[in-house]
């Protein structure tokens, strides 16, 4: 379903929405959900066939957000899109709100709860497999950290999907190279990543994760191979969109005050 | 008890289309059936069963009822957190089957003894235990499973169990099955209850002398919502023993105890457990069980020192 926004004013509005949920709620990931802003934007204006009136209709595109902690940028994306109220992100964060800080099922257009990582993977292997074994067309996205791919369960799923030519899996790396208490690179290498996936029988594509031409001409194109699983591996910035963040460890676990959020929203709004 | 299973569940799988059988790269000699007649809603998923557990989940949100089955701890403590995030907490059709419960593979080593697992998988929300006594428990409990589809455990024994039920006895979560005498009577005023494969230990335990006063049931499904109902049918009985091939820490005793206790009801209750001693010995299950305090003499000691303590309530 297309919006009447450009991408470049949905992944905006989807930026200064989390950046003020995280503030508001005093909470942590504001760094990944920055840094997958634009992947999210693309998907849901230009590539998944889901309607925010019908959210479980049988033929929907499933999107599973696998790096939960930076629910965030995919709240704000739905309430945008039209899944609920943009009023209700007001209330990410707090007693009793449905928004909780890691992305919940209970929200409409929300599969899957996540949290701990290395989850998402596999889940959204069985949802291909469902939809493969009764010859249905829809596809399954699963946005995946960096830093989670340290967690064996996905390799369990990267070296089974091959298996049953499930080429209507993609995994998303969001691919900011800084995890939890370091660089990706200083804490588990995962270089070269696109050659592990490879070599594990995915069709493996690599983009700028911020340039929206990019990964909308990528993701329109699957799949990419007939009988392989897609990986697009993104690269993008933690944190992008705000100086003050960008590939900066701290925001992974602060949010912005005062000032901070001052600048913030600034900053964002000349991206207009 | 596997082979009341694949059984049943071929039985089952020619009425409901839904149900999806997954294994962990386990099961040789006993799947092949169900995966020859049913190979679109069959799957092997390697040695890998975190994966395994939350393709299932994935399976199930679409509409599946899956199976999971491997032996003894891999299908649930190796993925206790695709059990506990993926199937209970988005409440999802699957049932894990374990083959091996207890010490069904004791020579196999503690890796292989499933003697915590009542433990970690009755903690989990919507979690329904389903532990048969032998073969026809088995079959009911599956048609029972797969007729209300929820996240469940089905625990079972290996092959060749006797038979202690004449016929497939009729099984409701959280209900008694009255196994000696198969009807009420009176003065049965004191119970045995076991779940899983310790039925035919207290069977023989209760028939080698006579005790008048003591009737054994079986409860094979039993869950933290069936806790209410559990201790109704408790509470006429004036002693209650209980028998399981499980740790005494966090089993079937336990949960018996949390069941009286919530209720309020306080009574002579004693368990018959594994102890923490057989784990890391190395034999057939029989001498594991006889090791770890389970067997007749223990039984009847309990019996015993209940039969001194029961009064009425």
């Amino acid at each position: 379903m297309k919006t009447t926004m450009t991408t470049a004013e949905y992944a905006r509005r989807i930026r200064e929405e989390a950046v003020q949920m995280v503030a508001r709620a005093n909470a942590s990931h504001i760094g990944g959900a920055l840094s997958m802003a634009d992947i999210v934007a693309v998907l849901y204006h230009d590539i998944l066939s889901i309607d925010p009136a019908t959210p479980s209709l049988d033929t929907r595109d499933r999107l599973i957000l696998s790096k939960g902690h930076c629910c965030t940028a995919l709240y704000a994306a739905l309430a945008l899109k039209g899944f609920f109220p943009v009023e209700e992100l007001a209330t990410f964060g707090q007693n009793n709100s449905r928004l909780m800080a890691h992305i919940s099922h209970k929200i409409p257009g929300v599969e899957f709860s996540t949290g701990s990582l290395g989850h998402g993977l596999p889940f959204g292997l069985g949802k291909a497999l469902a939809a493969k074994r009764r010859a249905q067309v829809w596809r399954v996205f699963v946005i995946l950290s960096d830093g989670e791919l340290d967690e064996g369960s996905n390799w369990e799923s990267i070296l089974y999907a091959p298996q049953h030519g499930l080429d209507n899996l993609v995994a998303i790396v969001d691919y900011n190279k800084v995890q939890s208490l370091g660089a990706v690179k200083d804490v588990a290498d995962l270089h070269p990543l696109a050659e592990k996936f490879r070599s594990f029988n995915w069709n493996v594509r690599e983009v700028d994760g911020h340039d929206h031409a990019m990964i909308r001409g990528e993701l329109l194109s699957l799949p990419w191979q007939p009988g392989r699983p897609s990986c697009l591996i993104a690269h993008t910035v933690k944190g992008k969109g705000i100086n003050f963040m960008e590939n900066q460890l701290k925001w992974h676990y602060s949010s912005p005050k005062g000032n901070e959020l001052t600048d913030s929203l600034a900053q964002l709004r000349t991206q207009q | 008890m596997r082979t009341a299973f694949i059984q049943e569940i071929i039985i089952q799988a020619r009425l409901r289309p839904e149900i999806f059988l997954t294994v962990g790269d386990l099961g040789y000699s006993v799947v092949e059936p169900f995966a020859q007649e049913f190979p679109n809603c069959y799957l092997n998923a390697g040695v890998a069963e975190q994966n395994m557990t939350g393709l299932a989940a994935g399976l199930a949100s679409e509409g599946y009822h899956v199976f999971t089955y491997s032996i003894a701890n891999f299908p649930t403590f190796r993925c206790a957190e695709q059990i506990r995030n993926d199937i209970a907490y988005h409440n999802l059709p699957v049932t894990i089957v374990a083959v091996g419960g207890g010490l069904a593979y004791g020579n196999l080593g503690y890796s292989h003894h499933a003697v915590q697992d009542y433990a970690l998988l009755r903690t989990f929300p919507n979690m329904l235990i389903a532990a048969p006594g032998d073969p026809a428990e088995t079959r009911a409990c599956l048609r029972y499973l797969v007729a209300a589809p929820r996240p469940s455990y089905l625990r079972l024994g290996k092959a060749g169990e006797p038979a202690v039920h004449l016929a497939d006895p009729k099984v409701v979560e959280g209900k008694l099955i009255p196994v000696i005498p198969t009807q009420p009577r009176n003065p049965a005023n004191k119970l045995i209850l076991t779940t899983g494969a310790t039925l035919k230990l207290a069977h023989d335990a209760l028939l080698a002398k006579p005790y008048p006063d003591w009737q054994l049931c079986s409860l094979p499904l039993w869950s933290e919502n069936s806790k209410p109902h559990v201790a109704e049918a408790l509470r006429p009985y004036d002693a209650i023993l209980t028998v399981e091939d499980h740790l005494h820490a966090g089993g079937f005793g336990s949960y018996i105890r949390e069941a009286l206790d919530s209720a309020g009801i306080q009574k002579p209750v004693r368990h018959i457990a594994l102890s923490e001693t057989v784990c890391g010995l190395v034999a057939d299950q029989a001498t594991l069980n006889d090791k770890g305090g389970l067997n007749i003499s223990a039984i009847h000691r309990a019996m015993s020192v209940l039969s001194h303590q029961g009064a009425p309530n």
